[in-house]
């Protein structure tokens, strides 16, 4: 038998700030060559036991710590921080904040550079590891200069150029588009099996690891393991969703279509799953989509014009309408200018030529603060907005400072945050808040300014299954009860194939398609341009010949909303 | 957008391609006989050195404006601070004195000028001459050469990586900023002072509280790298020694040479035109 490369037994961990541990009784083991995933919704100790893994924990971060942990049959405890990054090498979620060097090989030659070997030698590795990684042309471009994927590839570098064994990923997939998440799970795959690595995973995003083959999965929730297993056996005891974890699209498909996924072989793999004798019940679940019935325009934007350099225009003649009472979806790959045109359309930007009117009036003499009232913009990271201590200060700052009498301010306040689940919070400090509540207040304080349009930049990012639906149902609530056109800017396949009606493409200013987000799913070259990936859904109507796979889409569709009405 | 590094541009002259340590050890060279010696003459030189230098570095005016104008106003606001606080220091250092015009402790004397000439020249000779340390020298290089002159690599290296988020920093502070005006917040020119002020307030706590995650992740994703084990570290953007980076090194000694000479010729620090024995 071989001997584990991670041996955790009976591991219990608690924070020195928390009162509760964040991990109760934690064991597993992982064994060489292993590919494992361990899942989990937020809050439910996924982070903390990666940092367990690497050694932030205890050496970064302090707190009571019980059980017996080992790295290749040593005690994590007694080795230091750099003992272990030569044995584990560490990918951090944000692929932005980690990448530490001025240029791409400096970030590659980090590590060596911090153990004193010749530049010579460090010039050589950086080489032919940015040639692995399809570097090897960008070595000088700096980190402002790089997409999410190529400075996930640069970590990746920076920590295989050690020549270590172990490979931890904190979600990986959580700052790239789905075209790049679905390269990196590939590359992570080939990887593996080409360096003998034993990788792990952190990640809550089902659907899109299981792309990377893993061996194993591991879930966790509230602090323990729930369940460790092959990714087929997990995915037959249909566990996922009761702890906060949406199962592949094409599994929830089949749950819908009756299928005994219980006893079905392969399922984890929608490309080898034989579901053949299911097809036709598959195929009955199709519901044909309802076209987009809003035609009142409301924002028009015509002959834009935009750059940010002389000689390089962004938008040039751009034109396009958004409808009264619409969800519109705005995607593209990454800075090809869907923030931009946000903020264009918010006044954060002003445009060098052409028109943005609501309403039929031009919006443009108007200061930011007025555009505001009327088209309300929620940021992609809460933390970029929130200024006050408690939730009602937060949300009803916007109308202190314009002046509303104090009375009207309580009813509106209190009326948004109804809305938004959040009342029985209202004295709450903005601190104790976590992610997605801190989301929900910065929507709340945008919403009580009453905007007609409202714009979210990536309002699903960092969000697990349990919390983007509770998002999904309120953007819902706001769009039907108080009639607010929703612009979404996002890569989320999932938000845009369940929850946007109409959808523009922009790449590289240029307007490819405005569309369905049925239509563009399944128009292959343009999901390409915009840097998308069809789900699973997909994969298995091509595999079953069922035409029109939109469709299921919309079952699935079907589905969420009858959940959201329970 | 601007995606220049503090200025350093790779531009293709002697001045890039000599070493970051060479240069910085010649600036240190240059500035410290400069601070050191009051002889005009010498202080002329050094002007004209720096200037031609920088004729050579091609560095644009543009690229350097907003840094002279910034230096200027400094200069400006401390040569009126000598002349407020000290009116008198040029003639207790000359030894004469000739009023040009008012009296009694207020005069303004030809002394007091001629020394205020002095440092103001200091300050055109050392501006061109940071300039060019700055913009022909990548900041990584530079951190090597802090380091390789005796500077503990971890500071220089936290002069270098705070080159690396400085980007990063503005961008948040443009959003933060937009989106708190965007809420109600005046920043505007349009606004008072007062509002403009508080406004402001508003936009420090979220880049406060970014900045600091920011620096979380970064000091965890150094240490996950091994930075800080060895007492050393290397360098990848550290360049050999060749030929031209001692040619620079001997000729900033040169300079440093004529300097300390001059203090000997003078009697000390002063070249004394007054002095008419």
């Amino acid at each position: 038998m071989t001997t584990p490369i991670i041996d955790l037994q009976h591991v219990t961990f608690k924070y020195h700030a928390q009162a509760e541990p964040t991990l109760h009784d934690v064991s597993l083991q992982i064994f060489p060559g292993e590919k494992v995933l361990i899942a989990g919704a937020s809050g439910s100790g996924k982070t903390t036991l990666l940092r367990l893994l690497n050694g932030l924990i205890p050496h970064a971060y302090t707190g009571d710590l019980t059980g017996e942990l080992t790295l290749n049959g040593r005690a994590i405890l007694d080795q230091t921080l750099s003992e272990l990054s030569l044995q584990a090498g560490t990918v951090l979620q944000d692929s932005d904040a980690q990448f530490v060097g001025l240029t791409v090989a400096e970030d590659i030659a980090f590590a060596l550079e911090n153990d004193h070997r010749p530049v010579a030698e460090i010039k050589q590795a950086v080489a032919t590891w940015a040639r692995r990684f399809g570097l090897g042309a960008r070595l000088d471009l700096t980190p402002q200069m790089l997409s999410g994927g190529q400075k996930q590839r640069t970590a990746m570098a920076g920590v295989l150029v050690d020549d270590g064994k172990l490979l931890l990923f904190d979600e990986p997939l959580a700052s790239l588009d789905p075209a790049a998440g679905w390269e990196a799970m590939t590359m992570i795959d080939g990887l593996q099996a080409a360096r003998d690595l034993t990788v792990v995973i952190i990640e809550h995003r089902i659907e899109e690891v299981l792309r990377a083959n893993v061996d194993r999965m591991i879930v966790m929730s509230a602090g323990r393991i729930v369940a460790n297993d092959t990714p087929t056996a997990i995915l037959q005891a249909g566990i996922l969703p009761q702890y906060g974890l949406d199962e592949p699209l094409y599994i929830q498909l089949l749950r819908q279509a009756q299928v005994d996924v219980r006893q079905l072989p392969d399922v984890a793999d929608v490309q080898r799953v034989d579901v053949a004798a299911h097809a036709t019940a598959i195929a009955q679940l199709r519901v044909p989509i309802q076209p987009s019935v809003h035609t009142q325009p409301q924002l028009q934007i015509a002959h834009l014009d935009f750059q940010y350099d002389k000689n390089q225009p962004l938008f040039e003649q751009f034109n396009t309408t958004i409808h009264q009472g619409e969800i519109l979806g705005i995607v593209g790959k990454n800075g090809s200018g869907k923030t931009t045109l946000s903020h264009l359309l918010t006044g954060f930007l002003m445009p060098d030529a052409g028109d943005i009117q609501l309403d039929g009036q031009s919006v443009l003499s108007q200061s930011i603060k007025t555009r505001a009232e009327n088209i309300g913009y929620v940021l992609q990271n809460p933390n970029h907005m929130l200024t006050k201590s408690t939730v009602y200060d937060e949300v009803a700052s916007g109308l202190v400072l314009r002046e509303v009498t104090t009375d009207e301010i309580e009813t509106r306040v209190r009326a948004v945050l109804r809305l938004l689940d959040l009342d029985e919070m209202r004295n709450w400090p903005i601190a104790a808040l976590s992610f997605g509540q801190k989301k929900r207040v910065t929507i709340a304080a945008v919403l009580v300014l009453s905007p007609k349009i409202l714009i979210l930049d990536e309002p699903t990012a960092g969000q697990d299954a349990t919390h983007t639906q509770e998002l999904l149902t309120f953007l819902t609530k706001i769009n039907q009860q108080e009639q607010v056109t929703i612009v979404i800017i996002t890569h989320d396949m999932h938000l845009l194939a369940n929850f946007v009606q109409r959808a523009l493409v922009v790449v590289d200013g240029q307007l490819l398609a405005d569309t369905t987000p049925a239509e563009l799913l399944a128009d292959e070259a343009l999901v390409k341009a915009a840097s998308l990936r069809t789900t699973s859904i997909y994969q298995l109507a091509a595999r079953l010949q069922i035409a029109r796979p939109e469709e299921l889409n919309a079952a699935i569709q079907q589905q969420t909303h009858g959940y959201n009405k329970v | 957008m601007n995606n220049t590094l503090f200025g350093y541009k790779q531009r293709h002259t002697w001045l890039n391609q000599t070493t970051g340590t060479a240069k910085l050890v010649g600036f240190l060279a240059l500035t410290s006989i400069g601070m050191l010696s009051y002889d005009t003459r010498f202080l002329l030189g050094l002007g004209v050195l720096a200037i031609a230098l920088m004729r050579s570095a091609q560095i644009k005016y543009r690229e350097y404006a907003f840094m002279l104008k910034l230096v200027l106003i400094f200069a400006v606001i401390n040569l009126i601070m000598v002349a407020v606080l000290a009116p008198q220091y040029g003639v207790q250092l000359y030894g004469t004195r000739h009023v040009l015009i008012g009296r009694g402790y207020w005069a303004l004397t030809q002394e007091q000028v001629f020394y205020e000439c002095n440092l103001l020249l200091k300050y055109l000779f050392s501006l061109p001459l940071a300039i060019i340390l700055l913009f022909t020298t990548n900041p990584s290089e530079f951190a090597a050469g802090l380091n390789k002159i005796g500077v503990s690599y971890k500071i220089a290296y936290a002069f270098a990586i705070t080159l690396r988020y400085i980007p990063d920093v503005q961008r948040d502070y443009q959003t933060i900023s937009l989106a708190q005006q965007a809420r109600g917040y005046e920043i505007s020119k349009q606004a008072t002072l007062w509002a403009r002020s508080k406004g402001a307030v508003q936009i420090i706590l979220p880049l406060v509280f970014t900045s600091l995650n920011r620096i979380d992740t970064i000091s965890q994703a150094m240490a996950l790298r091994r930075f800080g084990r060895e007492k050393q570290r290397s360098w990848y953007q550290e360049q050999a020694f060749k030929n031209r980076d001692v040619i620079v090194i001997l000729g900033a000694l040169v300079v440093v040479g004529v300097g300390i000479g001059l203090l000997f010729s003078n009697h000390g620090r002063l070249y004394n035109p007054f002095h008419t024995s």
